[in-house]
C-alpha cells in the first residue's frame, strides 16, 4: 500500500516553501487523504478512529481535572467532590472521563473483536496487532490508576487486591508489591505514584498508537474478505470517502457515550466508591471495573493447587495467561484464509468465544461461590482452548468457503445477487435519507 | 445484517443460560438465618426526578431538609453541602443567609489566638453533630453513623441479570433513594419466626448488610410539622429526605439532563446530516 509516490502537489507559495524544508502537510495529506483504503470496509472499521477521538477527550478531560485534583489520600475524596459541585462544569468533566474509561473500553474490546473476526493479525500484520496489543495492556494499567484516584472504597480495595497479585510472583513478588505501593500496603506514596503514572500513560498510549497508524499504513488496512488488496478498483480515497464514514461512526458511538454520560452516569460506577476509602472496613464484595471482569474471573477460577504452583499463583499465571494469549494470535491461527467470513468452524467458535467472554465478565461480577465457580472453571477452560486448540487446529481441518479473486469482485457479486440491497439504488441516496 | 442478530441471539441465549443456572443456586438457600441482603426487595418510588426530564420538587425537598435538620442530623453529617447551594433547593439569597446564621460555627484561631463560635454564613457547611469520627462512633454503640452528603449515590443494591439490561432503556438510577426510603419505612416489621436478631439491634428486611441494624427506627408519624399540608407520617418523610439526599449528592442533576438534551438532540441532527452526506459521497462506489 505504501508503494506509489506521494500524490501531494502543494498549491501555494507558502506550501511549497514549506515542502522544500518539512513536509508535514504532505504527510497529513498522503495518510489522512490521498492513503488508499478497501472500499468495502464495514462500520466495524470505524472503530479506530474512534478510539483516537476517545484517547483526545481523555486527555483533555484529564487535564483540566487534574488542575483540580489533589493527590493526598487525606484530601483526594473531596477534591473530586469538589470538582463535581463547585468547579464551573465540573460535574460534566469527570462524568465525561469516568465514562469515557469505560467507552475506550467498549470501542477497544470490539476494536479487538473485529480484528479476530477478520484476521486482522495474519502475515503481514502481525505488528501491528502487536502494537495494539501493547496499547490493550497500558489502557488497563491507566484505567486500574485512574480508578484508583477518587480514593473511594473501591478504589482503595481494588487497588489492595490488584497489587496483591504481584505478591504471589515467587522470590521477587514482595519486593515488586512493595515497589508499586511504595511502602507496604497502599497509601499516601501508592496514591502519588499511581496519579503521576495515570498521567504519563496515556500520553505512552498516543506515542504506541502513532507506532500503530504507521505499522497500518506501511500493510494497508484489511478488509471484510481478508483478501489483500490488488488493483486499483479496490481502493478509494481516504478522504472524502472513509473520513465521512468514519465520521458518521464516531456520531453514533458518541450518542450512546453522551446518553450514559448524562442520563446514566453512575450506571458502570460502583455505589461503594462514593464512600471515602477506610482501609479498617472491608466492602462485602470487591469487584473491579467491568472491563476487568473477565480476567476477574479468570483469575479467581483457579481454586486448587497444581503441583508446585498454589492456587494464588495459578490464578495469576491464569490470568495474565489470558492476556497473553492475545499477543500469541498471529502464530497460533494456522488458517490460510484471514476472514471468519469464509470459516464456517471458525465463524461458529468465533461466537462462542464472544459469548464465553460476556459470561466470564458477568461471572467476575457474582461472588465466587457455589455453581460461579465451576461455571467460571469451564468459560476458562474454553477461553484457553479457544486460542491454544480451536485456532490451531481449525486452520488444519477445516475447509473454507470459496473465496472471491478480489475485493471488486467480492462487491459486486454482493451487490449483483444481495437481496434488497439492488446496485441501482445508490445511484440517488438523498431521496432515502 | 441477518447474521449479525443471528450471532447475537445465539451469544444472548448462551448468557441466559448460564444466568438461570446461576439463579436456580441462589434460590436455594432460603431457609433458616438468611445470607443475602437485604432481604426484601426494594420498593421502587415514583421519583420527580427519575426519567429523562425528572427534575427534583422543590417543595419536598424543602420538607426533606426540614427532616434533615430536626430529625437526621442529630447523627448524620452533612459535610459537603454548603449553605450558599440551598438555594438551588428554591430559597432566596436572604433566606439561606438567615438559615445559615440558625447555627454556630466553631471558628479560628483569631487574631488573639483564640477560637470562638460565630453564627453561620453561607459559605460555611452543616456542621458535624459529633466533633470527630470517633465521638461519633462512640456515641453510637461502636460505628459512626455515616455522612449524608452521597448517601443517595453511596447506596443500591445490584440489579442482576436481566434487569440491569434493562435499566439501561427506563435509565433506573434511583437505587439509593429508594434504597433509603424502604429501609426508613422498613421498620416495625415482625421478623419471621426462629430469626435469630442480635442484642442492641433492629430487625429490618431491607438493611443490605445483615437482618437487622444499630440504627434505631429513627422517625415515626406527625415527629415532623409540615407547615404545606403534606401527610405527616414515616411514608412521605422518608420519600422527602430521600429526594433530598438525592439533591444533596447530585446538586447539578437538572443541569446534567437538561445539557443531555440538547448535546442528543444535536448528535441526532448532526449525525442526520453526515449520515446523509455518507450516502451521497458513497454513491458512485459499490461497496
Amino acid at each position: 500500500m505504501s508503494e506509489g509516490h506521494s500524490t501531494y502537489t502543494p498549491k501555494t507559495g507558502i506550501g511549497r516553501w514549506f515542502d522544500a524544508r518539512m513536509p508535514l502537510p504532505r504527510l497529513v495529506h498522503d495518510s489522512f487523504v490521498a492513503y488508499p483504503v478497501p472500499r468495502n470496509l464495514n462500520y466495524a472499521w470505524t472503530f479506530g478512529g474512534i478510539l483516537s477521538i476517545m484517547l483526545v477527550a481523555q486527555v483533555l478531560t484529564g487535564i483540566v481535572l487534574a488542575m483540580h485534583y489533589t493527590a493526598d489520600t487525606g484530601l483526594a475524596f473531596d477534591s473530586v467532590e469538589k470538582i463535581m459541585r463547585d468547579v464551573n462544569s465540573g460535574w460534566m468533566l469527570r462524568y465525561l472521563h469516568a465514562n469515557g474509561a469505560s467507552f475506550f473500553f467498549v470501542a477497544v474490546y470490539i476494536h479487538i473483536f473485529r480484528g479476530l473476526y477478520y484476521g486482522s493479525y495474519k502475515a503481514p500484520r502481525e505488528l501491528l496487532w502487536i502494537l495494539g496489543c501493547i496499547i490493550y495492556l497500558l489502557m488497563m494499567a491507566t484505567g486500574f490508576m485512574g480508578y484508583v484516584l477518587p480514593w473511594g472504597q473501591m478504589s482503595f480495595w481494588g487497588a489492595t487486591v490488584i497489587t496483591g497479585f504481584f505478591s504471589a510472583i515467587p522470590l521477587v513478588g514482595d519486593w515488586i508489591q512493595q515497589l508499586l505501593l511504595g511502602g507496604f500496603a497502599v497509601g499516601d506514596p501508592t496514591l502519588n505514584r499511581f496519579f503521576s503514572l495515570h498521567y504519563l500513560l496515556p500520553f505512552m498510549i498516543a506515542g504506541v498508537v502513532v507506532l500503530h497508524i504507521w505499522a497500518l499504513h506501511v500493510v494497508g488496512q484489511n478488509n471484510p474478505t481478508g483478501i489483500e488488496v490488488k488493483s486499483k478498483t479496490d481502493v478509494v480515497a481516504f478522504t472524502p470517502y472513509a473520513t465521512i464514514k468514519d465520521a458518521f461512526g464516531m456520531i453514533v458511538f458518541l450518542f450512546i457515550f453522551a446518553y450514559f454520560v448524562f442520563y446514566l452516569p453512575n450506571y458502570l460506577g460502583h455505589p461503594d466508591n462514593y464512600t471515602v476509602a477506610n482501609p479498617l472496613k472491608t466492602p462485602a464484595h470487591i469487584v473491579p471495573e467491568w472491563y476487568f471482569l473477565p480476567f476477574y474471573a479468570i483469575l479467581r477460577a483457579i481454586t486448587f493447587n497444581i503441583g508446585p504452583i498454589n492456587s494464588k499463583l495459578g490464578g495469576v499465571l491464569a490470568m495474565f495467561g489470558a492476556i497473553a494469549m492475545l499477543f500469541l494470535v498471529p502464530w497460533l491461527d494456522t488458517s490460510k484464509v484471514r476472514s471468519a467470513v469464509y470459516r464456517p468452524w471458525y465463524k461458529l467458535f468465533f461466537w462462542l468465544f464472544v459469548a464465553d467472554a460476556i459470561l466470564l465478565g458477568w461471572l467476575g461480577s457474582q461472588p465466587a461461590e457455589g455453581a460461579y465457580v465451576l461455571m467460571a472453571q469451564l468459560c476458562t477452560l474454553f477461553y484457553f482452548a479457544f486460542f491454544l486448540i480451536v485456532m490451531p487446529v481449525l486452520g488444519l481441518i477445516e475447509t473454507p468457503r470459496r473465496l472471491p479473486n478480489s475485493i471488486t469482485e467480492a462487491v459486486l457479486e454482493k451487490n449483483k445477487g444481495g437481496g434488497g440491497h439492488p446496485a441501482g439504488a445508490a445511484a440517488a441516496p438523498e431521496t432515502k435519507g | 445484517m441477518k447474521k449479525i442478530l443471528t450471532s447475537l441471539a445465539l451469544v444472548g441465549f448462551v448468557v441466559a443460560g448460564g444466568a438461570a443456572i446461576a439463579a436456580e443456586e441462589g434460590a436455594q438457600a432460603t431457609t433458616a438465618q438468611p445470607t443475602h441482603f437485604p432481604m426484601k426487595e426494594l420498593q421502587e418510588m415514583d421519583w420527580s426526578f427519575s426519567g429523562p426530564f425528572g427534575t427534583y420538587d422543590k417543595a419536598q425537598l424543602q420538607r426533606g431538609l426540614q427532616v434533615y435538620k430536626e430529625v437526621c442530623s442529630a447523627c448524620h453529617s452533612l459535610d459537603m453541602v454548603a449553605f450558599r447551594t440551598l438555594e438551588g433547593l428554591g430559597y432566596s439569597e436572604a433566606q439561606v443567609k438567615a438559615f445559615a446564621a440558625e447555627y454556630t460555627i466553631h471558628d479560628g484561631p483569631n487574631d488573639d489566638g483564640d477560637m470562638f463560635d460565630r453564627p453561620g454564613k453561607p459559605s460555611d457547611y452543616f456542621p458535624s453533630p459529633f466533633p470527630n469520627e470517633q465521638a461519633a462512633a462512640a456515641s453510637n454503640g461502636g460505628a459512626a453513623p455515616p455522612d449524608m452528603s452521597l448517601l443517595a449515590k453511596a447506596r443500591g443494591l445490584e440489579r442482576g441479570f436481566p434487569q440491569f439490561v434493562f435499566d439501561i432503556f427506563t435509565q433506573y438510577s434511583a437505587g439509593g433513594p429508594d434504597y433509603i426510603h424502604s429501609l426508613i419505612t422498613g421498620y416495625g416489621e415482625t421478623p419471621p419466626a426462629g430469626l435469630k436478631i442480635p442484642e442492641g439491634t433492629y430487625y429490618n428486611p431491607y438493611f443490605d448488610a445483615g437482618v437487622s441494624l444499630k440504627m434505631p427506627p429513627p422517625i415515626s408519624d406527625g415527629q415532623v410539622t409540615y407547615s404545606d399540608g403534606s401527610p405527616e407520617t414515616v411514608d412521605q418523610y422518608s420519600k422527602d429526605v430521600a429526594a433530598f439526599l438525592m439533591w444533596a449528592a447530585e446538586p447539578h442533576m437538572e443541569e446534567r439532563k437538561k445539557t443531555g438534551f440538547r448535546v442528543l438532540l444535536f448528535l441526532i441532527l448532526f449525525g442526520g446530516l453526515v449520515y446523509m452526506t455518507k450516502r451521497k459521497v458513497w454513491s458512485d462506489v459499490a461497496h
